[in-house]
């Protein structure tokens, strides 16, 4: 948390704000207690002068130096705007978490209320209260905290909404804990982030506009000044002494800035959670490192891709900065897809399964990184760049990901997000693409496609957007579908339902699958060969028909024992991998699954051993690949079979 | 040990002019220390049944009773806890784990006593007594669901309902939590009401099963009637759609680890 923070600080534009609002607090603490005196000292010879070396900013009707008393007038500009920005914030905290508090009903209400009041400019609204609570410092606060709690009072409600639908809430409700409780220990500390980076912001808009009805003549009266008087009276001087305005305003623009600014900087540097403010790694220095661990990926890269292939992949690498050098969540990954063929991809959350999808379909964005020795689709190299290949890219490769919903725009109707595609890709005419959308959606069976064409997104079940979502992968003729975890949103009978589909997709038009599931057995029924990933290395390839009993790999055997089928033996525990899984910023030496390996050795710990076929169409990653297992008949820890 | 039982209980959502009726008029009895497995597909209102047994859905009519008792829904005890299905929503995510293992302790012991029954709900859902102060940030899929475990077993509950708890877990830690809840079931004597959409991972982990659909149950019995000789056409539908359950499984797959030892 506080690391965070000091990442913003790190970032040139979050460190200068940060000193200037800093300063600026600092100099409205100060100000008056050292040049008071020297504010606010009449010196009837020098009235109205221009700036001179002993006013530098020359002199008011009164003869006080202009320089000093725009330093002094920081406490009270400050000062106000803070008073307002906390009334802005405490009337905004209570009207915005009041529907958490009274109930469902009466917070209706509030809600209402609160969403009129947002629609009226903040400014006319101050304006209003100004002329209600009557000329003067008093009322500007009143007038520009009450103005600002409306919106103050939206995102409240919007963040505490946000929160109060988690599940840790659910369950502190559960558990018999009070709203008010719930309120200060769940939500409120969880909303505290974006709640000060706006208040933050909020006081620099106070600040800016207590300047304005202060100058206006609504604000601060005499004998107190802040900026905004003082600029008042400098500009009915401004002919004689342009800096007697100048000064003031110049005060107001840096403040209102610095809050502004710095605000900016740290929702910025907050909301980017992973990367920071490191540079980015430079493209040929990824490459280097890349090119320096495996020297035989260079050397049969000048083989010519066979023609059965779909898509050939050799050392594929994805790399993002992090804080602490690259990290490398996908390294050195080689495999190839022939037409029509089904491969599925296994392997732990955070594995790189996506990370390798998405490299393939040029989808990683900056800062990441995709480096590969070898990257053909349909015999064209997609290493230069997504731009070259959009129309390759899409009409003939298909993604379909875990969560469909994301994936579409929820304010247009279905039939029109399908149609785009071959607008955009075949130059099909919009009568004809939508015609093509509603054939497509029938191929994906989908019930009364006409009508549903014309429907949006949400009034789509999760089992009929996720045909919807193969649907538009197949308003093309794609030559190979990449389905990212296409199933995991799904319930039993409707997976089936999409796994099905894919399976027919593929019969009719021979198009190669690429499915990505967490889920072994899923993987194993649709697929022909399945590739098992762990820590961003593919460790085992093999026919999927071999996965059960014929895997070599201790990780996959492990995968395959820890599901229960309808046959599993009920007196034996499932088997378990023992310790986390392996981060991508600190990959270790010698193989990755070591430290959880039952069958590690110092050999093992030293040296990374590499994809390697060792017969029956199995390629493995192990140098005791096929050695016997046993299962801790308690904890059902795989450990080292006890050998005669 | 006791009983939970669901009395005829419908939950409708939405407005007095469009209602939705989500759960309609279901009887299922959770008996005394033994696990219930509820399966059916999403939208079948398993997690809504869930939600009404905890007060957080309202119910329309019927009862919810725990041993004959009406379950009380206000107060600070609460003899019914809830294991969620996202182990990465469940827990604050700015509370550390003991805080949140320590909040539905019942009101009373004195602060190191609190601590102490931390560390030892820790080490009973097998997770290392000092996680009590990290945040849940530190922690695996795996680890948070077993901390949400042992947060709900601090409530000193009589039944506990588990909503999906592993579907949102890896395939290599679904074992381990499986294994977890077994355990518990056995050493506490608990009642688990199980939900899941998983008949393989049901059949592993409960006696009985009732399997729901469009908010009617229409099939319950002991796992051993219902999954070898269904009854209701959803219910078979179901098993055909069990991932592996196609082409016939000649081999165990568990023996692929074990067969050598
Ligand atoms: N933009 C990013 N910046 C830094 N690291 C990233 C980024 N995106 C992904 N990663 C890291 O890369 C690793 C692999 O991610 P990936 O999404 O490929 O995993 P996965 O195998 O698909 O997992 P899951 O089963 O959860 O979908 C993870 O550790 C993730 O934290
Ligand atoms: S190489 Fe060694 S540590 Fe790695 S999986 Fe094989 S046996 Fe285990
Ligand atoms: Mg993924």
């Amino acid at each position: 948390m506080a690391r965070r923070w000091m990442r913003v600080l790190r970032t040139p534009l979050g460190l200068t704000t940060g000193v200037l609002v800093a300063a600026v607090v600092v100099l409205a603490i100060v100000a008056p207690i050292l040049w008071g005196d020297r504010a606010d000292a009449v010196d009837t010879d020098n009235i109205l002068t221009g700036p001179s070396a002993e006013h530098w900013a020359g002199t008011d009707g009164l003869g006080r130096d202009i320089f000093f008393r725009s330093l002094v007038a920081s406490r009270l500009s400050l000062e106000l705007a803070l008073v307002a920005t906390v009334l802005g914030v405490v009337v905004g905290l209570l009207l915005g978490t009041a529907p958490l508090l009274v109930g469902r009903r009466l917070g209706r209400l509030v809600t209402a209320g609160v969403n009129i009041a947002v629609a009226f400019p903040g400014l006319l609204l101050a304006l209003f209260f100004a002329v209600v609570f009557g000329v003067g410092a008093t009322g500007a606060v009143l007038a520009i905290g009450l103005a600002g709690a409306p919106s103050f009072a939206r995102l409240v409600q919007t963040l505490v909404a946000g929160v109060a639908s988690l599940d840790y809430v659910s369950a502190a409700r559960v558990a018999g804990v009070g709203r008010v409780r719930i309120l200060l220990r769940h939500v409120l500390p969880n909303i505290a982030e974006p709640l000060v980076v706006n208040a933050t912001l909020a006081a620099g808009g106070a600040l800016l506009a207590f300047a304005g009805l202060s100058f206006l003549g609504l604000g601060v009266q005499q004998p107190s000044y802040d900026w905004g008087r003082l600029l008042f009276e400098g500009i009915g001087t401004i002919y004689v002494n342009p800096m007697a305005a100048f000064a003031p305003g110049l005060a107001v623009l840096i403040a209102g800035l610095a809050f502004n600014l710095f605000g900016e900087s740290v929702a910025k540097g907050l909301g980017v959670t992973t990367v920071g403010g490191v540079p980015v790694l430079p493209a040929n220095d990824a490459k280097r490192s890349g090119a320096g661990e495996d020297e035989h990926s260079t050397a049969d890269a000048a083989r010519p891709s066979p023609s059965d292939l779909v898509l050939d992949v050799q050392d594929l690498r994805v790399s993002f900065p992090g804080a602490d050098g690259p990290i490398r969540p996908v390294r050195g990954v080689t495999f190839s897809v022939r037409h029509g063929e089904a491969l599925g991809v296994v392997g732990e959350s955070g594995s790189g399964k996506s990370l390798t999808a998405l490299a393939v379909a040029q989808l990683i964005e900056e800062p990441g990184h995709v480096d590969a020795a070898r990257l053909d689709f349909r015999g064209e190299d997609l290493r230069e760049g997504p731009r070259a290949h959009r129309h390759l890219l899409g009409t003939s490769m298909a993604m379909v990901f875990q969560d469909p919903m994301t994936s579409f725009n929820p304010t247009r109707r279905m039939g029109g997000q399908l149609a785009e595609v071959a607008v955009h890709h075949q130059g099909m005419t919009r009568k004809q693409a939508l015609a093509r959308a509603v054939d497509r959606l029938r191929a994906v069976r989908v019930p009364d496609p006409e009508k549903r064409a014309t429907q949006y997104p949400h009034e789509f079940s999760g089992g009929m957007r996720q045909r919807a979502m193969i649907g538009m992968g197949v308003m093309g003729n794609p030559s190979l579908i990449i389905a990212d975890e296409p199933t995991t949103a799904l319930d039993v009978t409707v997976q089936q339902q999409v796994l099905d589909l894919l399976q027919s997709i593929r019969d009719e038009d021979d198009v190669a699958l690429v499915l990505i599931s967490h889920d072994v057995t899923v993987v194993g029924e649709v697929c022909d060969r399945v590739l098992v990933m762990y820590a961003g290395r593919i460790v085992e390839d093999l026919p999927a028909d071999q996965l059960d009993g014929g895997a070599r790999h201790p990780y996959t055997r492990a995968l395959v024992a820890a599901v229960p089928d309808m046959h599993t033996d009920l007196e034996q525990p499932l088997a378990v991998v023992p310790g986390r899984p392996v981060d991508p910023a600190d990959v270790p030496v010698g193989c990755a699954f070591a430290a959880r390996c039952p069958l590690a050795d110092d050999h093992c710990r030293a040296v990374d051993p590499p994809l390697a076929p060792v017969g029956d169409g199995i390629s493995v990653a192990c140098w005791h690949a096929g050695e016997p297992l046993g299962l801790d008949e308690e904890t059902g820890e795989l450990m080292e079979a006890e050998t005669v | 040990m006791s009983e939970l039982r669901f009395d005829d209980v419908t939950v409708r959502y939405g407005t007095a002019r469009r209602p939705f009726t989500a759960v309609d008029g279901v009887s299922l009895t959770v008996p005394a220390g033994q696990v219930v497995g509820l399966v059916g597909e999403s939208g079948s209102g398993k997690s809504t049944l869930a939600r009404a047994a905890v007060g957080l859905a309202p119910v329309h009519s019927g009862q919810i009773l725990l041993d004959g008792e009406p379950v009380p829904r206000r107060g600070r005890v609460r003899p019914l806890q809830m294991v969620f299905q996202d182990p990465f929503s469940s827990l604050d995510p700015r509370m550390t784990i003991g805080e949140s293992i320590a909040e539905p302790m019942p009101p009373g012991p004195s602060r190191a006593e609190r601590k102490r029954e931390v560390q030892r709900l820790l080490s009973l859902v097998h997770l290392d007594p000092v996680m009590a102060g990290a945040l849940p940030g530190r922690l695996s899929g795996g680890q948070r669901q077993r901390a949400a475990l042992a947060r709900a077993l601090a409530g000193q509950p009589k039944v506990v309902i588990a909503d999906e708890i592993t579907s949102a877990l890896d395939v290599s830690i679904q074992g381990a939590v499986l294994n977890l809840v077994r355990e518990l079931q056995r050493e506490l004597g608990l009642s688990i009401l199980f939900i899941s959409h998983n008949l393989a991972v049901v059949r592993y982990v409960a006696s009985h099963v009732a399997v729901m659909y469009q908010g009617q149950i229409v099939e319950q019995g002991p796992v051993s009637e219902v999954l070898v000789a269904p009854r209701h056409d959803y219910t078979r539908e179901l098993l055909a759609a069990v991932p592996g359950s196609r082409p016939s499984p000649q081999a165990h797959p568990a023996a692929t680890a074990r067969s050598s030892s």
